[in-house]
């Protein structure tokens, strides 16, 4: 839980250091390495570690706009998710999707940069484990702020009614890009939510990876042994602004540092120490993470840029015939030029 | 814009964001019943900068944030719109419409039709579209067919500062809903640099740009580019530099889709006898084939040679090669003239 911990904090701190590159003095969304948007998530690696601790690879997780924390702790290919999100050929999407749009099939990881529209995939996920007869499980993460999102509470009901093995995770940040949550709801505890669909509903406080941790152990088991969903609320911190670029001109000056005073990673740390673990062995951890992620980061910069006729390709799993470049006379059914 | 005339300055040079705020403002100063709802609309004063300044003028009831709840205040907009208000509700991305499309295509653009005239829904939908900055396909869309396609909406889509204004107090004033798509590269924000054209001189006083009239942009007799948007600007940049080999090539912004013009693209075909169109959205089923489509009912023995850039039925991908592949470049532009030039 650790190592995920440290390893999503050093990647985003890096991935800002790398997305800043071209990008300074002038801001240009469009320049540099890694262009367009980027959400990063240091602050909440308590909510990604804590919950997929229990998960398998054959367990499904589908993340929001803010994935990497997840992705990492979900196991995701670091190498290849790194170079996707620098839009290379050998990126897990091949340059197509970018860092809102990962996908590993191989450990059941996906998101999506459409508020709450994770969820109703992780039910779909659920009910073929249900259907299938495995103890397979998913996991469906979303901001407190997409929580007020039909996507989500009709997957909540759909999940609950046919009692599906499916673990909806709440990142609770209190900010919606510049919208605090009590601007937005008057339900301060969003686990409430649960309640109107009938099934558990927890929130844990604090930013507190082991309380997640516990939380987390009796939903997915209660999922895994089949007794359906679980509505779970974790709250965590935004150390930096919505995306890379944003000036928090509505935020509180002095919020992200008293928020930084409660790192959950340094709470965990803590907690380690205080279980015996020496100083020593959280360095080899911490380095080891940091050599992961400058390897992932190495890897990345070195693969190719995608051939621009490669835009054409996966539309479509099955292309139809004459599997010619749309627009062109071929792909019409014959030319006349 | 300095000048030397004793009056007060009556034109500045504006971002299309400020000028579209500016006629935002005006008419909420002269009419109570118009309000702004979205998200981040209020402290942020929108992620594109489409309602900067408005909450301090006008405070939190009548610039309201709202809940990352599409349906329910894009369709409070619709029923406080029947009520007789004139709400301005945004859709930060065109691309969420999938999670609220109903409140907009089954109840905003079909209410006045299907109560056979006795309501009518007096609402401003605004939306950014566009891409160039790799924000891959669930970010980047313009779907300007989409909304074009669907009976009950008008669509406009400013280009430039100007045009911005006038639309925005065109679109408020009017009785029908609007769905006005302003381009995000065109905006003039700090960090997504717009090229030179959209920032435009802007007179102070409110004034409308009628719908349905494109916009001659700049004459030629050799080919007519059909565009809208952001690619006005493409086009404006390949004509010149066709010109300078000699090719005349006729541009017209659209600016309205909703009604559209057809007119004005019929007498230029008329003239050139070439046509090309340019679209940020996809290929098939869109914009350019509607273009082509008017074209030739209307002067078709006229027709020598027709051309069409879209994105060529692809999501729009994310890597920055990809993207430049699918969306036509003022290269491209420059290139289907010369085709036309038998
Ligand atoms: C349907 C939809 N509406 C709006 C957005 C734009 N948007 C992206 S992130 C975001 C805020 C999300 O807040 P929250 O869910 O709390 O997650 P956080 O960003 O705080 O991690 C918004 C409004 C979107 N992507 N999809």
């Amino acid at each position: 839980m650790f190592s995920d911990m440290v390893t999503a904090r050093y990647y985003e701190e890096r991935l800002q250091e790398e997305y800043l590159e071209g990008k300074q003095p002038a801001f240009d969304i469009s320049a540099g390495p890694i262009p367009g948007e980027l959400h990063l998530a240091a602050g909440h690696e308590a909510a990604a570690a804590g919950v997929c601790q229990h998960l398998r690879d054959d367990d499904t997780v589908t993340a929001p706009h803010r994935p990497h924390h997840v992705a990492i702790a979900k196991g995701v290919d670091l190498d290849r998710m790194t170079a996707e999100i620098f839009g290379r050929r050998t990126g897990l999407c091949k340059g197509k999707g970018g860092h809102m749009h990962l996908f590993d099939p191989d450990v059941n990881f996906a998101c999506s940069g459409i508020i709450a529209q994770g969820c109703p995939p992780a039910v779909g996920a659920a009910m073929a484990a249900k259907k299938r007869g495995t103890d397979g499980v998913a996991v469906a993460y979303l901001g407190e702020g997409a929580i007020d999102q039909g996507g989500f509470l009709e997957s909540l009901n759909l999940a609950s009614v046919h009692d599906l093995p499916v673990v909806f995770v709440v990142e609770d940040n209190d900010w919606a890009i510049s919208m605090p949550k009590e601007r937005v709801t008057d339900v301060k505890n969003g686990a409430q939510r649960a309640d109107g669909f009938d099934m558990p509903g927890v929130r844990v406080d604090y930013n507190d990876a082991v309380a997640v941790y516990e939380a987390a152990a009796e939903a997915v088991g209660r999922a895994r042994a089949g007794n359906g969903p679980t509505l779970l609320e974790v709250q965590v911190h935004r150390h930096m602004g919505h995306f890379m670029g944003d000036a928090e001109a509505y935020r509180p000056d002095d919020e992200v540092e008293r928020l930084k005073r409660l790192d959950p990673i340094d709470r965990l740390a803590d907690r380690l120490r205080a279980e015996g673990v020496d100083e020593e062995r959280l360095g080899e951890l911490r380095a080891a993470a940091e050599r992961r992620v400058e390897d992932a980061i190495a890897f990345a910069k070195e693969q190719p840029e995608p051939d621009p006729e490669e835009a054409y390709d996966d539309v479509f799993a099955d292309p139809p015939e004459p599997a010619a470049k749309p627009g062109t006379a071929a792909a019409d059914g014959g030319g006349d030029e | 814009m300095a000048t030397t005339e004793p009056e007060p300055v009556a034109e500045r040079d504006l971002t299309m964001s400020r000028a579209m705020v500016e006629a935002v403002a005006t008419e909420m100063r002269e009419n109570d019943e118009v309000f702004v709802m979205g998200e981040d609309v209020a402290d942020y004063g929108g992620i594109f900068d489409s309602t900067q300044g408005l909450l301090d003028e006008f405070g939190r009831d009548r610039v309201m944030d709202v809940p990352i709840s599409e349906t329910a205040f894009i369709g409070a907009a619709v029923g406080s719109a029947q009520a007789g208000m004139r709400p301005i509700a945004e859709l930060m991305f065109v691309d969420f419409f999938g999670v609220c499309m109903d409140q907009i295509y089954n109840q905003m653009a079909k209410n006045a039709y299907m109560s056979g005239g006795a309501v009518n829904v007096p609402m401003v939908l605004t939306t950014a579209v566009g891409g160039t900055y790799s924000d891959a396909g669930q970010h980047s869309q313009t779907l300007y067919g989409t909304f074009a396609h669907l009976p009950g909406m008008k669509v406009v889509v400013p280009s430039t500062a100007y045009d911005a204004k006038g639309l925005m107090h065109s679109a408020i004033r009017d009785d029908d809903p609007v769905v006005y798509m302003f381009h995000k590269r065109l905006m003039g924000l700090g960090w997504m640099p717009a090229p030179p054209g959209p920032k435009t001189p802007v007179p102070e006083e409110a004034y409308e740009i009628p719908f349905g009239e494109a916009d001659v942009k700049r004459e030629g007799d050799d080919a007519t580019v059909v565009t809208l948007g952001l690619h006005v600007h493409r086009a404006l940049e390949a004509a010149a530099e066709l010109a300078d080999d000699g090719v005349e090539a006729e541009v017209i912004d659209l600016r309205t889709l909703v009604p559209l013009d057809t007119e004005t693209v019929v007498e230029s075909v008329r003239k050139t006898g070439r046509l090309v169109v340019v679209d940020e959205d996809y290929r098939s089923f869109g914009v350019t084939g509607e273009i082509v489509a008017r074209a030739a009912e209307g002067a078709l023995s006229d027709l020598e040679a027709v051309e069409r850039l879209a994105i060529p039925d692809v999501p729009i991908p994310y890597a920055r090669p990809l993207e430049e592949e699918v969306n036509p470049a003022t290269e491209d532009i420059a290139a289907a003239v010369r085709r036309t030039q038998g």
